[in-house]
Order: structure tokens, then sequence, then C-alpha cells
């Protein structure tokens, strides 16, 4: 992202961009030489690709998500930006699935870098949410402090520039609002949409981020918003944060998974669990990669790759002698814990945004936001157990 | 590392009840077939070429499972002639499609198929290689993977462990980026508890997993199981249809159909 610091008049700012209108904004992009991804629909599903006309959007589309479970469905508008979050992320353009690293032609010679930063791709992401927003900034913690700096990630990360769209409705496996990352966007954006539908025109009330925000404002047609379309604007997303069913409690969750290590409860949900590793990887935050050597038959031509990993697979946690965690009840444990516990060591808070992907995308339906609550019960069960059988503690 | 001082190593590929699919990958590696052919002695390939060399063997490819008395002996002295021996494809791992057999009367199957039962010698359950001797290597698939098959041999050349994966094809189906078939469009997929390989093949091209790659490391089938018949309203003929193909015979897989 280019981010200049923002003067308060900026901030500010709120404007209408006509639906009519709308395909300015892309083409301002374009010229720019970004290449523009954002939702379509694709086998099924409202997945991120490359854009280059509007109406390539899901206009007109909505999702319906549980557990397991993902259907596209119509609406009876024509909103862009009508749905929830799909099975992909934006992790998927700042944190290839699959890079090579560098490569070697023959044993003497020195590796040359495989993507050389002035090389990486110029995104322009249209249509980021609140949730996922709050992960990429969760990700540049994991990539861009500490010692060790990511260099793929870096060269894609600070030429992004990102529209951020705010939600008019919440899915079932929503929970942004109980860990606090949405549905209202707040910062880290160039350019901010609320998508209102229900008024006699359909318009997007926009809102800058960043200069280069309004530098490319500048270039799209619109006006000042009145003081009704700011407030109509606000109403969609309240009634997005109102519709949200789900929660999870976060106050005292590193606490207490670091207590609940031989909670029986992991045991059940390693009993339906598959370590398939899909919620790893669906996940916008999840940052696990394995590196992997491969050479030509004649061992002269080697590389150096990497690719995502995910905690669920046993070579992942293998070390001298074998994997450190071989059953599935301490890979499901490893995630939640970390995800929701040893995060907050690491990175000063949770690993979860509250997107819901884990639940949707998970084959068998677990939801987290259930096994936290069954774990916290099962907990209080065997401490009442107990408490009120003090012979327990005599074995 | 082999040294270009010492022979170039033997290899031999051998073929036992199987549809020549794995053997015909090999084939396949067209870009690499002449890096191979100048790394290795190809000693025997009856696919290939006609030629043959004498035993001892290098590196023995092993195709199709065993399903005659024929076949137990054969194998044994195979073994006997290889320093290394692996087997190749979905046949040779677990048994194969043709260990369908294994669930029935194959005498029944005998009288009905052949005109003249009497010719026929056979066993009553088609069987893996690693039933009857010694496996150092197993590569799965149905048929195998040509990517696979050219790391086993690049590993073998430089004398180096094989990179293969022991992930789930979820895994590969996430790093394609390919929407889940399972959750948007209630397929019973066996992704889930299948050991990658393929690239996730099939449900890129919008098909379920079939499980060619057969079972993966502490795989949960019934736990899939479940949530096929609760959520998916699958019937257990409907369960048992998948899970009795390639890899019929492999135990998680014979034992989750035999328990529906
Ligand atoms: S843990 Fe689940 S809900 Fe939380 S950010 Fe990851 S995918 Fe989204
Ligand atoms: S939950 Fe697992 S895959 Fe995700 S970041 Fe942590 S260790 Fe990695
Ligand atoms: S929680 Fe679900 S998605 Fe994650 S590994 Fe287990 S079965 Fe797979
Ligand atoms: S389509 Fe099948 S293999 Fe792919 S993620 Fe879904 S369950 Fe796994």
């Amino acid at each position: 992202m280019e981010a200049l610091p923002l003067d308060e008049k900026i901030n500010d700012l709120k404007v209408v961009l006509k639906v009519e209108d709308f395909q300015q904004l892309l083409d301002a992009l374009i010229r720019r030489d970004y290449q523009v991804v954002g939702p379509t629909l694709k086998e099924g599903a409202v997945v991120y690709d490359s854009l280059t006309r509007v109406s390539q959007l899901p206009a007109g589309w909505t999702d319906e998500q549980q557990a397991g479970h993902y259907s596209l469905k119509k609406r009876s508008d024509q909103a862009y930006f009508g749905y929830g979050v799909g099975p992909q992320s934006w992790k998927k353009f700042l944190f290839p699935p699959r890079i090579t690293l560098w490569k070697q032609k023959s044993p003497g010679e020195a590796p040359e870098p495989a993507e050389l930063p002035q090389d990486a791709p110029r995104y322009a992401f249209l249509g980021v949410r609140a949730c996922e927003l709050k992960a990429i900034t969760l990700q540049d913690q994991v990539f861009l402090t500490g010692p060790f700096i990511d260099p793929i990630y870096q060269a894609r990360r600070e030429k992004v520039f990102i529209v951020a769209v705010n939600c008019g409705q919440a899915g079932a496996n929503c929970f942004c609002a109980s860990v606090g990352s949405g549905p209202q966007v707040t910062q880290g954006y160039d350019l901010a949409l609320t998508e209102v539908t229900a008024a006699p025109e359909a318009y997007f009330l926009v809102e800058v981020g960043s200069q280069a925000g309004q530098t490319l404002l500048n270039e799209v047609t619109h006006r000042p918003a009145t003081g009704k379309e700011v407030a109509e604007a606000r109403q969609v997303v309240e009634r997005a944060a109102s519709e949200m069913s789900k929660s999870l409690a976060t106050a005292d969750l590193k606490d207490f998974l670091y207590t609940n290590y031989e909670n029986p409860y992991w045991a059940e949900v390693a009993g339906r669990c598959l370590a398939c590793a899909n919620c790893t990887l669906v996940c916008p935050t999840c940052f696990c990669t394995s590196p992997e050597d491969v050479s030509d038959l004649t061992g002269q031509v080697t590389e150096h790759r990497r690719r995502w990993d995910s905690c669920f697979s046993l070579d992942f946690s293998y070390l001298h002698g074998g994997s450190v965690r071989p059953s599935r009840q301490s890979r499901y444990r490893q995630w939640l814990t970390h995800k929701l516990g040893t995060w907050q060591d690491q990175f000063g808070e949770i690993g979860c945004v509250g997107c819901g992907r884990c639940i949707t995308w998970c084959p068998v339906g677990i939801d987290l936001t259930t096994e936290i609550r069954a774990l916290r019960q099962a907990a209080a069960t065997l401490t009442a157990g107990t408490e009120t059988n003090p012979k327990s503690d005599e074995r | 590392m082999l040294s270009s001082a010492t022979k170039k190593p033997k290899l031999a590929v051998w073929k036992f009840a199987s549809c020549d699919g794995c053997q015909l990958s090999l084939l396949d590696c067209e870009d690499e077939l002449l890096a191979i052919a100048g790394a290795l002695t190809i000693a025997k390939f009856p696919e290939a070429s006609r030629a043959f060399a004498r035993g001892p063997y290098d590196l023995s490819l092993v195709e199709g499972s065993i399903t005659t008395p024929d076949d137990v002996e054969r194998i044994k002295r195979i073994r006997q002639q290889s320093k290394l021996l692996v087997t190749i494809g979905a046949c040779a791992t677990a048994g194969g499609i043709q260990a369908l057999r294994n669930f029935q009367d194959v005498n029944e199957y005998i009288r009905l198929v052949y005109a003249h039962p009497e010719y026929i010698t056979t066993l009553d359950r088609s069987t893996p290689i690693a039933d009857h001797v010694k496996v150092d290597f197993e590569l799965r698939g149905c048929p195998i993977s040509k990517t696979q098959l050219l790391e086993v041999i690049t590993a073998f050349l430089n004398g180096r462990r094989p990179r293969l994966s022991n992930y789930s094809v979820c895994e590969e189906c996430k790093l394609r980026g390919t929407v889940c078939l399972a959750v948007a469009e209630d397929v019973n997929c066996l992704g889930p508890v299948t050991q990658a390989g393929c690239g996730a093949l099939c449900p890129a091209y919008r098909r379920g997993c079939f499980g060619c790659f057969g079972p993966r490391e502490n795989l949960n089938l019934p736990s899939l199981v479940a949530w096929w018949q609760s959520e998916l309203g699958l019937k257990p003929a409907q369960v048992e249809l998948a899970l009795r193909t390639m890899n019929a015979w492999s135990p998680p897989f014979k034992e989750a159909s035999e328990n529906l």
C-alpha cells in the first residue's frame, strides 16, 4: 500500500460514486498499471480473480453458508457486493501458495533468486472486507516485523492498492464483531466503499483512506455525499452487525487454552476432525509453509521452493526422529491453541478475525466457536466434578 | 551420488495383474525419457523394448497385483535380483480394482466368465506386492503420477530420499485454488482421506476425488462416512460404491466398507 500520512480533511471525505460510473474506478486502476483482482463467480462460489470490467463481479448473487456447506443464491437486487467472504482470501496474492525462491544452474554457480522485488505483481484489491483487512495486518506482523522480513510478501504488499467494502449483511458463520475486526472497515485502505442498494438509485458511498486513494478518486466521476446518504450507508453496516449471530468470547482465551492441554474434549473433536488441513489453508491469517528442494535427474540443476503447509499434516512437525504431532488430537489442539492462544504471545493479539471460512470449508463442519464453548463446558464439568467429589483427588 | 566412472545402474520394469497404465507413465516422461535412458541402463521394459538384460537389477519398478500361484513365485525371484524394489500403482500397492473379487467367491466368477473354467488357475484374492516380499518404496496412484515417478528415479540416482507427499488431496486442491466440491456441491469427495500426489486432478475437473492414491496417514474414514450419511444423505450402498474402487482392499477402505 502506498501509505502516506493522511490529513484530517481526507479522512473525513465522503463522496458518492454512482453505480454507472463504477467502471471508471477500474479503468483508473488499470491505467495506473494495477492488476485488478476481486470477487467473481467460479466453480459455484465467489472467488478472487483478475478483473477488467465491473460486469465480471457477481452482481445479483449472494451466498448461503453453514458449517460444511456453501451455496450461491440469486438476490432480489443487482448488488455488486451482496455476499460474504468466499473460500479464498487475499493471502493467495500476497503470500503465494507455491513459489520458487531460488534456482541454481550448477553446483559451482551462485543461486539466483527466482523473483526480484521489482518484478513482483502490482495488485489492486477490489472488495476487501473489514475482517480481511484485519487479516492482512495480522500477516503484515508475521512477514514484515521482527528480524526476518519476507521479501516476497514485502514486494507485493508495498505495491498493493486496497479498495475495501463495508459488509451489508453477515453470513451465518461470521463473527467479526465479537473479535473486533468488523463489519465496518476502519483503517488500512486506500478507498472504502459502502454499497447502498435500497435507495431509488443504487450508489456507493466512498471514503478516502490515503493520498493514493484521493489521487485515484480524482480520475473518477463523483460528488460530495449528502447527510442522508451518509446515514443510509451507516445503516447498511449496522444491519450487518445486528445480523451477526455467531460469537467467540476472547477475554480469557489464552489462559484457558494454556491450562487445558489435557482437556478430554480434544479427543472428542479429534473423533470428527479429518486432519485434512482445509481450515488452515482457507484461513486468511495462517502462514505456515514447507520448503522443498528439487533437482533434475543429473542432480546439477536445483531449485528451492516454498509451498503452503499446515499443522494438520504429519511431515509439517517432523523433527529429528519423527513427527511431534502424530495424532489428530494433537494437530487440532495445535491449530486452536496457536490461532487463539500462543499467537497472542507472538503478536500481541489473537490470530482469528472471525471470517468463518474454517467453519464453512471444513468438509465435516467443525466450528471453532462451538468447539471452544464445548471445551469450556468440559473444563467446567471437570472442575465441578472435583469439587463435589473430593475423593477424585485421592488417585 | 553415482559417479560417471561407475557402471550405469540397471532399471527393470515388471508387470503383474494390471492394465499397463503405470508403466505407460514412464513412457509418458517424453521430455525426460532420453535423460533417463542416459542415466540408467533399461535392462527390462517390455512395453518399450524387447531387449532384455539379465539381473541383478539396481532398481526394479513393479506394477500389478499378485493373483496367481505363479505370481507368488515370480515376485520372490524378482525380489532376490533387485537391490531396490519400488511398487508402482494401486494394483501393486493395494491389490487394485481386481481386488473387488476378494469380497466375493472367485470360483463363481470363473464359472460365469470363462467357457472352460478348468483352464483357469488363480488365487482367490488379489493382493499387494508387499504381502509377499519386502518393498522398499510404494508409489501410489491409478495410474501413478509421472512427476512422482521422476522424483523417485531422480532421488535414486542422486542417492537421496524421494520427496513425496503424505498429506491430503485437500491440500493440493487448496494450493491450486479449486473450490471445494464437498462443501459447495455436496459431493462425496474422498480427498480428505486420500494421499496427495495427483495434484487434485479430479476436483479441478469438478469430480470428487475417487481415492486412487489410497488412504493417507491418520485418515478418519468413519467421520467422513458419517458426514456423507447424515449431511449428504448417502445410503450405505452408495458409500460402499465410493469406497470399493482401486484401493478397495487397502485396510482402512476395506474396513470402512465392511462396517456400513
Ligand atoms: S480461524 Fe477461522 S474464522 Fe478465524 S480467521 Fe481463520 S478462517 Fe477465519
Ligand atoms: S494454526 Fe497451524 S497452520 Fe495456522 S499458523 Fe498456526 S501452526 Fe501454522
Ligand atoms: S477442523 Fe475440519 S477442515 Fe480442519 S483439519 Fe479438521 S476436518 Fe479438516
Ligand atoms: S474438493 Fe475434495 S479434495 Fe478438494 S478440498 Fe474439497 S474435499 Fe478436499
